[in-house]
């Protein structure tokens, strides 16, 4: 962990690193701050910093150790904010003196590699969706995906399940939604950064996902919306709880995001899968980040907010550039509302 | 003559100088030893620790149940377990024979101007890090395996092939037609992570065999050659009988390796935590579902990460047991 050295007096001490003073005159004062946890926030997070630090000096060190990680590390006090892909529960919050905002937006897509079907051509609800992860539908012309894909003859290929290995805040969305919209999934597999897979074959990380669907035929996964535009993996469009078809882009995340019933969910504690928006994506994601009320070091914390303060503001163009969806305009003033009553600094 | 006492005084106090410095390397050579059997002892330590939750919750259950369900909170190690086993296992079964050739052909066979350039080869390709061999299983072998070998395999070995009729083998040698029998259609299972792991392991035991192979007295191999010997006569009845000890040593040190090997695994196992009579199957190893789960894992699912760490240690200890029993065997009926 980096202490809570200034730049200042690190340079003075250490006579190496001098030409660093004269490269970064207009660095005095400036703060280091850390935080570590969710992968899924990572590049947004490395992109924002690297603006933020070319704006202010002020850098900011972020390790990607998964949520789990993150969390074990601010209920320690060894970093000034965690990054966690779920919420902390509001007795857990209460017991550490923690509170918690989210902090940007993303999707999830189910992906296929069906011969001759391109993305967004096929279509799926809820239950189906849920019904194919369970291994209960095993081919692609069975009768409930034919009737929710009218117009698409679908080839009688046999399903072959791809689901993340490892534990992952995009597993723990994505069986969110699924035990949101089946029964039999909530009652059997329930939902987590990693369940017991009923079906199929894992792939370690988005990219192994991306790599098992892109190499079986018939094959269906699910990864952050990037990876599937970057590999140019099909999506599927989902039919979400307001019964529309939606295909996963910028807007529809960001229908979920600002339908999402924000108002009443204590410390943000709300996860947005299945959000009720006529136009909303069903598996849309966010990242909370985790700090304390009262922190060890003040100075590092007033670093840190000014950071998030200034990335939910002004970070658009960054996260937008990798696919994220910055947060709807009134959840940011949400936010700092919520800085301004929960944390006193 | 006279000596002074100066003069014998020097010597003594060389001695005791002497000894002083002897009892201090001896230490400090123990405290060498020493760190060895207590980061071993810490560790196993600190992985049964870990994993107490775990085996108190499910007891003896633990090493026979075949779930690994973090959403009902229920853990057993038998899939990783047999998975960590078999794949080992299999990649023992083609390492060995393809490393003896190796060996063979270097140290008995080839034309002297190979030889050391191949023995460099093989001790470079030792080197590589296991997350190279892991991509290139998961982006070159797999598919290739799924394309090529599997439907191979399937179709005249296993008892469910694509036209529905299963061949002679798969009908009457028992256990067989389940091993090659899957529906699933890609490359990662279990056979392809033991075939990755063989070729990871085929370095470390073939360049052991190499180096025992030459230890073999000239003479001895001379004397058979001049008795009328063809080369696999003396390969079989001089070469390997004066290094079988070592040979088996390199076997178990490959074998060490492949019961541990993580990253490679866990790109072309298929990560799969259901028991398949299959080979052609996905599946899981011990490593693989603790470098998989460990970071997003908390309370008894941690727990019970931590205690398949702990049956690892296990498993590796009887492994390294078995070997030493062999040896001791071999040495026993060899008389020495």
């Amino acid at each position: 962990m980096l202490k809570a050295t200034t730049t200042v007096s690190r340079l003075g001490t250490a006579a190496v690193l001098a030409a660093a003073t004269l490269l970064g005159a207009n660095t005095a004062q400036a703060t280091d701050i850390t935080g570590a946890g969710s992968s899924f926030v990572y590049p947004v997070l490395s992109k924002w910093s690297a603006a933020y630090a070319e704006k202010t000096g002020n850098q900011l060190n972020y390790q990607s150790v998964g949520s789990g990680a993150g969390i074990a590390q601010i209920k320690e006090g060894t970093i000034d904010f965690g990054a966690s892909d779920a919420p902390m529960k509001a007795e857990d919050l209460q017991k550490f003196g923690l509170g918690q905002f989210p902090v940007v937006v993303g999707g999830i897509v189910p992906v296929v590699n069906i011969a001759g079907v391109q993305a967004g051509q096929i279509k799926l609800d809820g239950a189906t969706l849920a019904d194919i992860f369970l291994g209960k539908i095993k081919n692609w012309n069975d009768p409930k995906i034919a009737a929710l894909n009218s117009g698409l003859t679908l080839p009688a290929g046999k399903i072959t399940v791809v689901h993340r290995s490892d534990g992952s805040g995009t597993s723990f969305n994505f069986t969110n939604y699924l035990s949101k919209v089946s029964t039999e999934w909530a009652s059997k597999v329930k939902f987590g950064t990693a369940v017991d897979w009923p079906a199929g074959v894992g792939g370690k990380g988005n990219e192994g996902v991306s790599q098992y669907v892109k190499q079986i035929k018939g094959s269906i996964g699910y990864v952050e919306y990037a990876y599937a535009v970057k590999n140019k993996i099909s999506w599927v469009d989902l039919k979400n709880a307001a019964g529309n078809v939606v295909s996963p882009n910028a807007n529809s995340f960001a229908a979920a995001a600002g339908t999402a019933d924000w108002a009443s969910a204590k410390d943000f504690n709300l996860i947005m899968t299945n959000a009720p928006g006529t136009n909303a994506w069903p598996i849309t994601a966010t990242t909370w980040v985790i700090m304390y009320k009262k922190p060890k070091n003040a100075e590092h914390s007033k670093v840190a907010f000014d950071f998030f303060k200034w990335a939910l503001e002004n970070g658009q163009s960054q996260a937008s550039a990798l696919d994220y969806v910055p947060l709807p305009q009134d959840l940011v003033q949400k936010i700092e509302a919520y800085w301004a009553s929960e944390y006193k600094h | 003559m006279s000596t002074s006492p100066a003069a014998t005084a020097i010597p003594e106090q060389r001695a005791t100088r002497d000894a002083r410095h002897d009892r201090l390397f001896a230490g400090l050579l123990k405290a060498c030893a020493l760190i060895v059997l207590a980061s071993l002892l810490g560790a196993a330590f600190a992985t049964l620790w870990g994993g107490r939750e775990a085996f108190g919750t499910f007891g003896w259950h633990f090493l026979a149940n075949s779930a690994w369900d973090p959403g009902n909170q229920d853990y057993g190690a038998l899939v990783p377990v047999y998975g960590t086993l078999a794949t080992s296992f299999i990649a023992l079964l083609i390492a060995v024979p393809v490393s003896f050739g190796i060996a063979l052909y270097l140290s008995e066979v080839a034309p002297r101007w190979l030889r050391t350039p191949v023995a460099s080869a093989i001790e470079l390709l030792a080197g590589i890090p296991s997350i190279i061999y892991g991509m290139w299983g998961l982006f070159i072998f797999a598919p290739f395996f799924a394309e090529h070998i599997k439907p191979w395999l399937t179709n005249y070995l296993g008892n469910n092939p694509d036209d529905g009729h299963p061949s002679w083998v798969a009908a009457h040698v028992p256990f067989v037609g389940k091993m090659f029998a899957s529906d699933y259609p890609f490359g990662a299972s279990i056979l392809t992570a033991g075939i990755v792991l063989a070729v990871m392991i085929i370095p470390f035991i073939s360049s052991v065999m190499r180096e025992v192979f030459q230890t073999v007295p000239t003479r001895l191999k001379e004397s058979a050659y001049a008795l009328g010997s063809s080369t696999w006569e003396v390969v079989w009845d001089i070469v390997l009988p004066y290094t079988r000890s070592a040979v088996i040593g390199g076997i178990f040190l490959g074998l060490g390796r492949a019961l541990g090997e993580t990253m490679a695994v866990t790109f072309v196992l298929g990560n799969a935590m259901e028991l398949s009579s299959s080979l052609l199957d996905p599946g899981a190893s011990i490593a693989s579902t603790i470098a998989n789960q460990f970071s997003e894992a908390v309370g008894l699912q941690k727990s019970a990460l931590m205690a398949l760490a702990f049956l690892l240690f296990v498993v590796t200890f009887i492994v390294l047991l078995i070997a030493r029993m062999m040896l001791r065997r071999l040495a026993s009926r060899e008389g020495r």
